[in-house]
């Protein structure tokens, strides 16, 4: 779940990161107000989830308080990318001498967090580190253990940063560190991070990111900052057919059915286990194919909530097939699936032989499920068949063989 | 293609049925509420949930002191087999 930035400053405020006086406000008079308690010139900035606000018009210099007025009433109507922004923030102008990058970053594939600083700040690191890679140092950290000063010192020494500089930035990069650590963050950015003419450091801008499962860990901190329990924060809004996935899951308590994202292909997917849905989405699309949606099955749904998914897929609209594939189940079972799957087809008209592409779950109950499977006709895999050879006869029966 | 998208079957004698103490003990015993007590007293097969049985056979041991055996589950996808 994304921060805007006035809340991502809060937090590293929180974590004792200097930041400017800024002020965030709803009201276009209230922007007046700050911009005379801060005295002097100021930045007024959208707060928005979305990029390209300075070119949409969404960041504006105010050297008095009445431009600040003028530029807060017309940013809070300012949509950008469709994003009606949540109030500006109203910052002082800093005489910044040099801008700098700080950020802490998730590695899905390490596991850890991965410190990420460089000395060129104010544009996009992944531009840094293309044009200059040596201005970039990285590190990555354990998730248990603190950053300690050594390991700080040497991702801000390895650009190239000595002296002073050196010795005011280990403090920030730690506590941007442990920040990120105590807060289960994914992202924690600050970028730019000035340096002014009496050589401190202060946050000028911040992006940060909160794992949303991790959210009931952390909701004294989400109440503080006034975020909503039923504000998800997602990149765009739930689609019709999302949400009747998430109306199949409620529909009673047993196992998971649903999480379903929409896409545009053609091969309906019902997938599941632990990790196994995005496995089996990439191998689809691995294979060329292309999914009309994702979604989740396992902790043994009941047959219905496992028939309501499969009939939501089908009768999505390009659907040709669907495939079915989990992993190997031990807490779900092949045959309660193996029944839904086929009822869904049944009830809609369609000849499970043809329209389930294939059915590869193998685990508990699966001789039951693979009678019922042999007897509707239904070309079925079992543990032998690997859940990427699975999605590859999966996409052949619609793609056709590669040529 | 097969049509038929039904895969259980739940038979009860008629006696048994009527008895409110073993249509009480069914309705205890199985986990996704394939029988139901009716007003009466009286047994129900609630056939939306039927699909539903997970073959724990927690019915057959709630009427096993028995002897005529009153409840069968029928795997209709195992040609009729029946749950022993
Ligand atoms: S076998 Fe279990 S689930 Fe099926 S009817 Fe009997 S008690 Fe209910």
């Amino acid at each position: 779940m994304r921060f805007f930035e006035y809340e991502a400053r809060e937090i590293i405020k929180r974590a004792g990161i200097p930041v400017t006086d800024y002020g965030f406000t709803t009201d276009a008079a209230e922007a007046r107000e700050i911009a005379q308690r801060i005295g002097g010139p100021t930045v007024i900035k959208s707060q928005v989830l979305t990029g390209g606000r300075m070119k949409a018009g969404g960041v504006k210099f105010a050297d008095t308080p009445e431009e600040a007025e003028a530029h807060a009433r017309d940013i809070l109507a300012l949509e950008i990318n469709g994003h009606a922004p949540r109030g500006v923030l109203v910052d002082p102008r800093a005489e910044v001498e040099q801008e700098y990058y700080a950020g802490v970053v998730w590695d899905g594939t390490r596991k850890q967090p991965v410190m990420i600083f460089s000395p060129v700040g104010g544009i996009d690191i992944e531009q840094v580190a293309e044009e200059q890679p040596d201005k970039v140092g990285r590190r990555h950290f354990s998730n248990i253990l603190p950053l300690s000063d050594f390991q700080a010192k040497e991702v801000v020494a390895s650009t190239g940063v000595t002296g002073a500089a050196l010795n005011r930035l280990v403090p920030i990069v730690k506590r941007l560190a442990s920040l990120f650590v105590e807060n289960d963050m994914i992202l924690a950015e600050i970028n730019p991070l000035g340096r002014l003419a009496d050589g401190s450091f202060v946050a000028l801008d911040a992006h940060m990111d909160i794992e949303n499962e991790a959210r009931g860990r952390h909701s004294r901190l989400l109440a503080e900052l006034g975020v909503g329990e039923e504000e998800t924060r997602q990149a765009r809004e739930a689609t019709p057919f999302e949400l009747a996935g998430e109306q199949v899951d409620a529909m009673d308590h047993r196992g998971v059915a649903g999480n379903v994202t929409e896409f545009d292909g053609n091969l309906g997917l019902v997938i599941g286990a632990g990790g196994g849905s995005l496995t089996l989405f990439d191998a689809v699309r691995a294979h060329g194919g292309k999914p009309a949606n994702y979604c989740e099955i396992g902790g043994n749904p009941s047959v219905a909530k496992a028939c309501g998914l499969a009939k939501l897929v089908l009768q999505k609209p390009g659907v040709e097939r669907i495939a079915v594939m989990m992993s190997i189940v031990s807490n779900t079972r092949v045959d309660i699936v193996a029944r839904g799957v086929i009822k869904a087809c049944l009830e809609l008209g369609y000849d499970p032989a043809e329209k389930i592409a294939i059915f590869r779950i193998p685990g508990a109950w699966e001789e039951e499920g693979f009678k019922i499977l042999e007897r509707y006709g239904v070309d079925y895999a079992d543990r032998s068949v690997s859940l990427n050879e699975a999605a590859r006869r999966a996409v052949e029966k619609i793609e056709g063989a590669p040529v | 293609m097969r049509a038929d998208a039904t895969f259980i079957a739940v038979e009860v004698d008629d006696a048994a049925a009527a008895d409110p103490e073993l249509a009480r003990r069914l309705t205890e015993a199985c986990p996704v509420d394939i029988f139901a007590q009716t007003g009466d007293g009286g047994l129900d097969i609630v056939e939306l949930n039927l699909d539903e049985c997970v073959l724990c056979r927690l019915c057959l041991d709630a009427v096993e002191s028995d002897p005529t055996h009153p409840v069968k589950v029928i795997k209709l996808y195992d040609d009729g087999a029946i749950l022993a």
